[in-house]
């Protein structure tokens, strides 16, 4: 997970992308929506949710996408999750179109390609913590063993190895939302998708979420997180704000240089 | 995903909802148990009766007179008519006339008080032939039948059934006694063999007394008219032939036609399908209410899986999320209903069969249990689960996991 330190560290600035992008064959980002709208009917009332939205986001990168309710935000994390395809526009996840794709073929890209993290966490409740993070295993069909053996793993990676047998109600908000990371990452997905994370935490859990965002973006994870906070944003490497379906003031999104470590 | 990880998600989802689990298996464990027990009683019912009958003697064969219309238009019922005769029964012994009757015996039976020492018992007194233990299928307990010199010579003897012979003479041996018919007095030469109730009443309770005698003595006014002449077949295989020869013989001699024989010849054969007939209905019948109760349980399965589905529209979003396609939720789904019709029904078996075992005893009637019954209650509760899922699983997988996750 830590083969390109240099990437996660600086990811925005031209010098350090160079020299592992070969120059013939350029990297496909890890997300590109182009023009993407969304409109829902129902009965006579049509609703346009995301009027031409075109984002693109590279391997490494961290993206918050920032708006008030009723601005899009949910709708764009829907369709950037796989959840929902796009009325018009293109959508590529890691190469693949994903915009017209069947539902069954969306849930295998959710499984292999996105890791989610809830703000109501979504945590099955009568589940020990390593049975809740080994669910994504079993939809991707591994064997018992191994899925124990890699949710283990992944509840180490975020701190709760002595918490793998303890359910849901056992925790506390913070370490469920830890576990639910966990579980996000227990695929190793390409794309992080984190939608208010830390909307349902205390401020000192808030704190421990973002910290293991920001480790885990240093190691290289991408990860888009949606929110309506301004300090979550500024933990990103970039915000874009989204008002009546459209970005705003692309021109001007915020830009963090450097850790902020 | 695998079925071992479907069953073992559907088997948790059961787990973790006991309660409600148990009481919807409740609904399929009765009725499977209900279905169960109805269709052994009616089965028990209908051995009982062909066991019963089959205690009449082996490929039987009986004559009995048919109906009659007198030359002023009275008509009397079946068995009325007097035209059965011991001729009848005599031609019918003859090899050359029917080589497929092996023994008969014409029998006529009236009721009549029988005197021992004071005791009196009124019981049926049937005048018969001496093959009638062979062609009745009976054996003597002790002493002997009479002979056919004896039969000739219209000897005052008679055979008395366990029954009569302990109401006569209780625990002394009738064989040798004096007992007496009407006014005339009778020597008992030997006691049956038990063999219980069959449908022509209780075979145990009577007296024996040669065909000569009776006519004599017992009902003078009877003539030579037999009530019935029994027949016995060569072997199973010529029981149909003999039929055939009786009937022709019987029609022959008569000099009547077919349309308009005046003896009805039944095997028993017939006799068994006319007394299980009405068992079989009642067995419908109850079969019937039970199996409603079992359809009342495959609703109930149908409305908790839709009630899960409702209460579970997060966790379906949310496996959903996580990669679970609408085929893989669809097939949980229909796993939990057939795992709780299978548990239903499995538990339903085992109630039937205990009930098998002793609800003998409380109402006195067999119930049979066989493996067919068993295996057709496990997939048919099972088939029931999967029926009642199909609708709740399908809704279940058409949801979008969009609002699924949002639901609260």
């Amino acid at each position: 997970m830590t083969e390109e330190p240099a990437y996660a560290l600086f990811p925005d600035t031209e010098a350090q992308r160079a020299p592992s992008s070969a120059p013939e064959v350029p990297r496909e980002p890890i997300l590109r929506l182009t023009d993407v709208g969304k409109t829902y009917r129902s009965g006579s009332l049509t609703v346009e949710a995301l009027r031409g939205v075109t984002l693109t986001v590279d391997e490494g990168d961290f993206v918050a996408i920032m708006g008030p309710s009723g601005s899009g935000k949910s709708t764009l994390m829907h369709i950037l999750g796989c959840l929902d395809v796009p009325t018009t526009g293109a959508y590529r996840l890691a190469g693949e179109d994903v915009s017209a794709m069947r539902e069954s073929q969306l849930a295998d890209v959710r499984n292999r390609r996105i890791g989610f993290v809830f703000q109501q966490f979504n945590l099955l409740a009568t589940m020990s913590a390593w049975r809740n993070v080994e669910l994504p295993l079993v939809y991707a069909g591994l064997s018992r063993p191994e899925r124990k053996a890699r949710a283990l793993a992944s509840l180490a990676r975020v701190g709760l190895a002595d918490r793998v047998d303890h359910r849901p109600g056992e925790l506390s908000g913070g370490q469920q939302q830890r576990v639910s990371v966990a579980r996000a990452l227990v695929t190793d997905p390409q794309l992080l998708l984190a939608d208010e994370p830390t909307g349902n935490l205390d401020s000192a859990s808030t704190e421990d979420v973002l910290a293991l965002f920001d480790e885990l973006n240093d190691q290289g994870r991408t990860i888009v997180i949606i929110t309506h906070e301004q300090d979550v944003a500024d933990r990103a490497h970039r915000s874009v704000q989204i008002r009546d379906g459209r970005f705003i003031d692309a021109a001007a999104v915020h830009t963090r240089v450097g850790s902020g470590r | 995903m695998s079925w071992l990880e479907t069953l073992r998600t559907a088997y948790d989802a059961i787990r973790t909802r006991r309660m409600r689990s148990a009481l919807t298996m409740l609904g399929i464990l009765i009725g499977i148990a209900a279905v169960m027990l109805t269709v052994g009683l009616g089965q028990g019912a209908q051995q009982q009766v062909a066991s019963q009958i089959d205690k009449l003697g082996s490929n039987l064969l009986i004559v009995s007179p048919g109906s009659t219309t007198s030359l002023t238009g009275v008509r009397g019922g079946r068995g009325s008519a007097t035209t059965l005769t011991t001729a009848d029964a005599v031609m019918l012994a003859d090899p050359s006339v029917a080589p497929d009757v092996k023994a008969v015996a014409p029998t006529s039976t009236t009721q009549a008080s029988l005197t021992a020492d004071g005791t009196n018992w009124t019981t049926s007194v049937v005048g018969t032939t001496p093959s009638w233990p062979e062609v009745r299928a009976r054996t003597l307990s002790s002493g002997r039948f009479f002979t056919a010199e004896e039969l000739a010579d219209a000897q005052t003897e008679a055979v008395l059934g366990q029954t009569t012979a302990q109401e006569l003479f209780g625990a002394r041996d009738p064989v040798g006694q004096q007992v007496s018919i009407g006014s005339q007095p009778f020597t008992v030469i030997g006691v049956l063999a038990t063999v219980g109730s069959t449908v022509g009443g209780d075979q145990d309770d009577q007296a024996v007394v040669p065909a000569t005698t009776y006519a004599d003595v017992v009902s003078p006014g009877a003539g030579t008219s037999v009530s019935s002449i029994y027949l016995e077949a060569a072997g199973q295989d010529v029981l149909s032939a003999a039929y055939q020869e009786a009937d022709n013989a019987l029609l022959t001699s008569h000099g009547v036609s077919a349309t308009d024989a005046d003896f009805t010849l039944s095997s028993q054969q017939s006799i068994v399908q006319t007394a299980t007939s009405t068992s079989r209905t009642l067995t419908v019948l109850l079969g019937g209410i039970a199996a409603i109760s079992l359809l009342v349980g495959g609703i109930g399965v149908m409305n908790i899986m839709l009630v899960s589905v409702t209460e579970r529209i997060r966790e379906i979003g949310l496996r959903k999320a996580l990669g679970a396609t609408p085929r893989v939720i669809r097939r949980q789904f229909l796993t939990e209903a057939s795992l709780l019709g299978l548990a239903g029904g499995v538990l339903g078996l085992l109630l039937g069969v205990l009930g098998a075992a002793f609800l003998p005893s409380l109402i006195g009637q067999p119930v049979t249990v066989s493996t067919v019954a068993a295996v057709a209650a496990i997939a048919i509760s099972v088939v029931i689960g999967v029926v009642a899922g199909v609708y709740p699983a399908s809704r279940a997988a058409r949801l979008s996991p969009i609002d699924a996750l949002r639901s609260e």
